[in-house]
């Protein structure tokens, strides 16, 4: 398991930094040199149809990027969602590019042809323009994933600086493996829609250090939700995606421990507001039933 | 939103098309593909309205240093006149690679 020291001035400066790129810049990088091979690329014109209704420039490729290719020599499919775009949000078109390579990948993995997909995650969930149709995509997206990984082992990434959010959190948590960096957050409400709702003595959401604490990839790894924390640097990501592969399909997905998670929750005092130290006492890995 | 049309008179062929850019803040997207004749045409639909004389300006000094004969696209959220010239220039550099 990779638990990473803070890289040194050298290490910092030769490293390629993973968050920077963009959704199709990140699905080059991790796939094997001149494997990359596009599927409903820009040229399809798969937009969407109800942003320009709405006075929203579109993207010829929704914000989706499908990717074939090879990661560390084995078939593989790289689901990458563009977070500049709409901030990642998914729409009809968007959701539908994931919920159809996740099909066809259980399709390959059926016929004995098994294909390693990693989800790119950057996004903060429904693309509020197409509401009911992104929140549509995502319940495909998420059924379709439970029967693909059952099969074969399905790797989320969630590098920053978007992270993931809303509908998608769930998305990620069904993943076989979750790998984050520091700068990634997940959670299922983002800062300001929890101030919006509940008020700023609940969550200030420009309280950097507090949403990290909650929501940044340390606190999510150490308490468990994430199996890997990675450095901002292509290569270790890479590496950490290849090491989930090797691992397999878990005995029990994460999502499937819902008794241990269930005792844990009981075990709470709920009299007082948890601090992230306190979460990560009582949730960290070793305590983990 | 606003949709521009610009068309220009052009004499060389691209070779290959290319795409370049994400519709994020301050950046666009072009799709450059090859023309079916000897003209070029460009199609903006841009996030910011009002600057059709602006866009004309960049198009003007675009397309007179470069004859290509090009289809292209622009889905533009917010960038600058340098910005948008550079995608442009990105966009051809990669049609000849």
């Amino acid at each position: 398991m990779s638990q990473p020291t803070l890289l040194g001035p050298q290490q910092f400066l030769v490293r390629k930094s993973f968050v920077e790129l963009n959704a199709r810049e990140r699905a080059q990088a991790l796939l094997d040199e001149g494997s990359y091979r596009e599927l409903l690329g820009p040229f399809e014109r798969l937009e969407s149809p109800w942003l320009l209704l709405q006075g929203v420039v579109p993207q010829a490729d929704d914000g989706l990027i499908v990717a074939r290719g090879q990661i560390g020599g084995t078939d593989s499919v790289i689901l990458a969602i563009e977070g500049q775009f709409q901030g990642g949000g998914i729409g009809e078109v968007s959701g539908a590019k994931i919920a159809a390579a996740l099909d066809l990948a259980l399709e390959d993995a059926k016929k004995g042809h098994p294909v390693q997909v990693v989800l790119l995650l950057e996004t903060g969930g429904v693309r509020l323009q197409e509401a009911n149709l992104g929140l549509e995509a995502i319940a495909e997206i998420n059924s379709s994933l439970i029967a693909l990984r059952q099969h074969v082992p399905v790797v989320g990434v969630i590098a920053g600086m978007i992270g993931c959010f809303g509908g998608m959190s769930i998305s990620a948590s069904l993943c076989s493996y979750l790998i984050m960096t520091r700068e990634a957050r997940l959670g299922l409400n983002g800062p300001e829609v929890i101030e919006e709702q509940s008020g700023i003595e609940e969550f200030d959401s420009k309280d950097r250090q507090l949403i990290w604490s909650v929501s940044g990839g340390e606190q999510r790894h150490v308490t468990g939700f994430a199996d890997y924390l990675a450095e901002d640097d292509v290569g270790a990501i890479k590496n950490c995606i290849i090491e989930a592969f090797a691992r397999g399909i878990p005995a029990t997905h994460r999502s499937e421990q819902v008794d241990d998670y269930l005792k844990r929750l009981a075990a709470i005092d709920a009299s007082h507001q948890l601090e992230s130290s306190e979460v990560r006492k009582l949730w960290s890995k070793e305590k983990q039933l | 939103m606003e949709r521009l049309h610009f068309e220009y008179a052009a004499s060389q062929p691209i070779k290959q098309r290319a795409h370049v850019g994400v519709v994020g803040s301050g950046d666009l997207e072009v799709l450059l593909e090859p023309s079916p004749d000897q003209k070029t045409r460009v199609t903006v639909t841009t996030s910011v309205d009002g600057f059709g004389k602006t866009w004309k300006l960049v198009m003007d000094r675009f397309f007179s240093r470069y004859q290509y004969a090009a289809s292209i696209e622009i889905h533009d959220f917010g960038a600058t006149p340098g910005a948008v010239a550079l995608r442009l220039e990105q966009a051809v550099e990669r049609s000849r690679s």
